[in-house]
């Protein structure tokens, strides 16, 4: 405890402006977000060391010659990022609801929509730094080549999409007792349509699909469901924090 | 300062407030008073904004809730609890996001000042997750006071804090008072109570059911009186 006396009756200086823009008060939260991770890292390296751990699982587990190995990759990729992607997102929220942080930042004078958004885009980051770390450890391990500009925009998309609705999702659950169990549950239905999609995209381009008639349709529904959800977060993200 | 009139807050079946009437004056310190599950955090939620009532109208600082809830946050300051402090930032880094959150000028200089008011100039690049309960209660009331709130409102603030700490946050919460702010808070510390605010209000079962003000509390003791006001 600091004995230091206490300075009373101080009149604090104060120049009070305007609410901060949507903009200002979504990157104050993405910094403040990227901050705290990159002192702890326990929800990087969590998402980390799961993701590696799911494919070596994987490597042992399937007989993998050449021609099966690009069949099951797609499958394989969006399986590990999905669920790597449910620890990132229950551990970013349960930061909040542990010390009564979500409260601290709902009782600020912004949109509340800009803190939807500014936990989008730090979950984002993290997904997409185990993605960026996750991919050429596949590559080496099943000896397939992962780097393909239409590959990587289909992993972007599908990653927009998962993570727009499951920080949805994982602001309603973390008020729950059951957050853990309840997050996956609520996710995998609503994520189906992007997962379903980038498996679909990932697959085709894996194993070199007509572009214009087997690939373009998955992307087109991954591009609508990132604007849809999006636009819905937007709208019902007050509604699902407020009491 | 603060209206309240026939305030009910339902969670599905369950009643909670029954008709809340309240009127705080600017410059008054108010102490809500009240057994457990008498309702006072989700009154004081309420007031936060963080709660929407199912009936009945809530001003604050002259701004009605719901639907003036982002000018109302923008003049409230709320201590619970809970330190809604992020524990893998240092104690200037959580002062410091808040400030962008209520978009405050002159930043640095605001940290200083406030880490000065509440006696933690010294820890200011400490990770809060190292403070002390006490030492993370006053940093949550520098968090509170980054933008000069007109209306302050605790929501058992002493919870948790051994005798050390309750003193040093009687200071505080004096200091605070002191600027002249509107102050709302909850506690079932009855002595502390007595000693900070100037007006006193029981609630229990969801509405309030008596209110004396600190100069006709002479007559009698808090604890009489809230002892006669719950078996009313």
């Amino acid at each position: 405890m600091n004995d230091r006396p206490l300075t009373i009756n101080q009149t604090l200086s104060i120049v009070r402006r305007p609410s901060p823009n949507f903009l200002k008060a979504t990157f104050a939260v993405v910094w403040k977000d990227l901050a705290a991770e990159f002192r702890s890292r326990e929800l990087f390296s969590a998402m980390l060391v799961f993701s590696l751990l799911v494919i070596l699982i994987f490597n042992f587990a399937l007989e993998l010659d050449i021609k099966t190995r690009q069949s099951v990759t797609s499958g394989v990729l969006w399986v590990t990022f999905a669920f790597a992607g449910t620890l990132g997102l229950n551990r970013s929220m349960s930061v909040e609801k542990d010390r009564g942080c979500l409260d601290g930042l709902l009782l600020a004078p912004v949109d509340r929509a800009a803190i939807y958004f500014g936990k989008v885009i730090s979950n984002l980051v993290f997904m997409l730094i185990v993605e960026a770390i996750v991919l050429p450890v596949y590559s080496f391990l099943y000896n397939i080549n992962l780097f393909q500009p239409g590959l990587l925009l289909v992993v972007l998309l599908g990653s927009i999409g998962y993570v727009t609705v499951g920080t949805l999702l994982a602001s309603m659950a973390v008020q729950t007792r059951t957050r853990d169990v309840l997050l996956p549950i609520l996710l995998f239905p609503v994520a189906v349509p992007v997962l379903i999609a980038s498996v679909k995209a990932s697959g085709g381009f894996l194993t070199s699909a007509d572009f214009a008639s087997e690939i373009m349709p998955w992307i087109n529904l991954l591009i609508v469901y990132d604007v849809i959800f999006t636009a819905i977060a937007f709208m019902v993200f007050d509604y699902v924090v407020e009491e | 300062m603060i209206t309240v009139k026939k305030l009910v807050k339902r969670f599905g079946m369950k009643t909670v407030l029954r008709g809340v009437d309240l009127e705080v004056q600017p410059g008054e310190f108010v102490a809500l008073l009240g057994p457990n599950g008498a309702g006072k955090t989700t009154f004081l939620r309420i007031l936060a904004s963080l709660s929407r009532p199912s009936l009945g109208e809530v001003r604050v600082a002259g701004y009605r809730l719901p639907g003036e809830a982002a000018a109302v946050r923008a003049n409230l300051g709320v201590v619970s609890h809970l330190p809604l402090l992020y524990g893998d930032l240092t104690a200037e880094e959580n002062l410091r996001f808040y400030g962008r959150m209520y978009n405050i000028s002159n930043i640095e200089f605001r940290i200083s000042e406030v880490l000065e008011m509440v006696g933690l100039e010294n820890r200011r690049r400490d990770l809060v997750r190292t403070f002390s309960r006490g030492m993370q209660q006053r940093l949550a009331i520098g968090r509170a006071v980054i933008h000069d709130p007109e209306v302050m409102l605790f929501d058992e603030p002493y919870t948790g804090l051994d005798q050390d700490a309750s003193s040093m946050l009687d200071e505080v919460l004096r200091s605070v008072a002191a600027q002249g702010r509107t102050v709302v808070m909850t506690s079932h510390d009855l002595a502390r109570a007595e000693d900070l605010a100037t007006r006193f209000d029981i609630l229990s079962r969801g509405i309030i059911t008596a209110s004396v003000t600190r100069n006709n509390l002479k007559k009698t003791s808090l604890p009489a009186f809230y002892k006669q006001a719950l078996a009313n």
